[in-house]
């Protein structure tokens, strides 16, 4: 290794850019969360600084709690994102178990099928799937959310988990043959725990877009007993915007589960990356 | 092929099956039920079929043309400003979190990544307050650097609102580059990097000369997750400015068009047909920038095999 590339000066200029644009990235982040702290006048008068003693405030917090409808949007978005991300890994193996196992007529076409919907967005047949639903009766349902967002997430789920299952060994799945397995248990109980760690990054992946989505809890169910966290966020802080203390309080509380969730699994998330693009 | 003689093997339609049965009803119909609608036009006695007059309409009616040009410039716009600031900005950051020296590397990765995980909401708002000038955090900063001259309540003016959208939302979307950049970089073996250190390429030249060229393939996928990206975007929109796109249209991307149209907004009542019509030129466009990709773009690009 070249000294250059370790020089003092070099490595200190790298810092310096790091550091000036982590700041760029948190600041906004931590100004929202400090300030949800503050009374009103302390926002206002000195919008920089920590709570002190005499601005110190949990006003927002009580505004926002005493709506009582964030827990019943917060159940809402737990139940949608959590059902979808279960019907979107089981139904993503298995047809990745498929694909990456099965010599059949129409495999590549049926895997390009499925990877179509990686580039073209589900979005664009809104005004078809807002009249399917409609005919079906599923508007204003959380089952209309889950169908959509298994959709959404299949396209990804397949083409990731496919490239992994080509990698477990066909002597192990021969192995399991030979002491006659049927085809179901070899996928249940040899392949499905030797991708335990793609599940998780496609987990990952599938969850944020899903929690935070905001356009088809808009079109689908906007109602009052069927909205999402970000759905009710949204709502809330437009009736609520001259009320700063709610408003920031609001914020914080929708920051703060996204935050804990990404870092428990920040490791997860960025070896998922690194290893999906390096195939 | 053996197999092509056997029975049908049921446990892989079995596999298959509620996956590509989901996939087909909720995602493959609608887009085509979309794409079917737009030549159609509702009228008391239901669906007529009307060719290509919704498109004739969109794109020759003064009323609907000019909205729509204004949605796809602004939109191509937003895109720009995405190629120029965003990316960029990822390679410089993945370039300088590459160095396996660097020490908090995993501080900064965490770090950077952090926005990218936010909904829109939140970071619609939480920028639409800090640039307020009621709250006065921007001004403050910018008196800090004693620039406070400079402020101007950019999401309220027409000529300044879409280009700071659009930093808002590289702002947030910057870590995704940084990332897939980042794991490129490290990909590249070592050995051809010490091969360009005993040749005497270091630094900066062993960056543009060396691997530059390697991370190629890497933007030019980027490139096309931003481009569908951004012809598809609509929350921060619609979550800082409202389904009017304000002030006077001046932030209205496709998205935004397309929700307008579709629901109605203020005096207009909906019309699924013309928003069928705007969801299928987006669908269009889509197309279109995939494929010159896919075609033009990736044949092109040199890859290496290690």
């Amino acid at each position: 290794m070249s000294k250059a590339r370790t020089s003092p000066w070099r490595s200190a200029a790298a810092h310096a850019v790091l550091i000036a644009y982590t700041a760029v990235a948190l600041f906004p982040v931590l100004v929202i969360i400090i300030n949800s702290f503050k009374t009103r006048q302390g926002i206002f008068r000195s919008p920089l600084s920590l709570p002190n003693a005499e601005t110190f405030s949990l006003i927002g917090y009580e505004t926002v709690l005493a709506q009582g409808d964030f827990f019943l949007y917060f159940q809402n978005s737990m139940i949608v994102t959590v059902v979808s991300l279960f019907c979107v890994l089981l139904f993503g193996a298995m047809a990745a178990f498929a694909l990456a196992e099965y010599r059949f007529r129409g495999n590549s076409l049926m895997g390009l099928y499925l990877a179509l919907g990686i580039m073209i967005p589900i979005r664009l047949g809104t005004v078809a799937i807002l009249q399917l639903m409609v005919a079906s009766g599923l508007v204003n349902t959380l089952t209309a959310l889950i169908l959509v967002y298994t959709a959404q997430g299949l396209p990804l789920a397949v083409f990731i988990l496919s490239e992994f299952m080509r990698q477990v060994s066909d002597d192990l799945k021969n192995a399991g043959r030979i002491d006659g397995l049927s085809e179901y248990r070899i996928f249940f109980r040899l392949v499905l725990p030797l991708v335990r760690p793609a599940m998780a990054t496609v987990a990952v992946f599938t969850m944020i877009p899903i929690w935070n989505d905001l356009w088809f809890p808009l079109i689908l169910a906007p109602a009052e007993e069927t909205k999402t966290i970000t759905l009710g966020a949204q709502v809330f802080i437009g009736q609520f915007v001259t009320n700063w203390n709610a408003v920031l309080a609001a914020l914080s509380l929708a920051i703060l589960p996204v935050l804990i969730l990404y870092l428990i699994f920040s490791r997860q998330l960025i070896r998922g990356i690194t290893a999906g693009a390096v195939k | 092929m053996a197999a092509a003689t056997k029975p049908i093997r049921w446990h892989i339609v079995l596999f298959l099956a509620p996956a590509v049965l989901v996939y087909t009803v909720v995602m493959i119909l609608p887009l085509f039920g979309t794409l079917q609608l737009s030549l159609f036009r509702g009228t008391p006695d239901g669906q007529v079929f009307v060719g290509f007059d919704n498109f004739r309409t969109l794109l020759g009616d003064p009323r609907w043309s000019a909205s729509f040009w204004n949605a796809l410039w602004n939109n191509v716009w937003f895109f720009i400003i995405h190629m120029l600031v965003q990316n960029p900005i990822g390679i410089l950051l993945a370039a300088l979190l590459s160095n396996p020296r660097l020490r908090l590397r995993g501080f900064y990765r965490t770090a950077i990544f952090i926005p990218t995980i936010l909904s829109f909401v939140i970071v619609g708002f939480v920028w639409k307050l800090i640039l307020s000038p009621i709250w006065g955090v921007a001004p403050d900063l910018l008196g800090m650097i004693g620039l406070k001259g400079l402020f101007a309540p950019w999401l309220g003016k027409e000529e300044y609102a879409l280009t700071t959208l659009g930093l808002i939302s590289v702002w947030q979307f910057v870590g995704i580059p940084m990332m897939l950049i980042y794991a490129a970089l490290l990909a590249i073996p070592d050995e051809i990097l010490e091969a360009a250190e005993c040749d005497g390429i270091t630094g900066m030249a062993q960056f543009w000369k060396i691997k530059l060229p390697l991370i190629l393939p890497s933007i030019g996928i980027i490139s096309v997750l931003t481009f569908v990206g951004n012809f598809n975007a609509f929350d921060l929109i619609y979550s800082s400015q409202g389904a009017m796109a304000g002030p006077n249209f001046s932030t209205d991307i496709l998205g935004t068009f397309l929700y307008r149209t579709f629901f109605g907004f203020q005096l207009q009542i909906g019309d699924s047909n013309m928003g069928a019509t705007i969801a299928s030129m987006m669908f269009f466009i889509i197309l279109a920038g995939v494929c010159l990709y896919l075609f033009a773009i990736q044949t092109r690009l040199r890859r290496y095999q290690f």
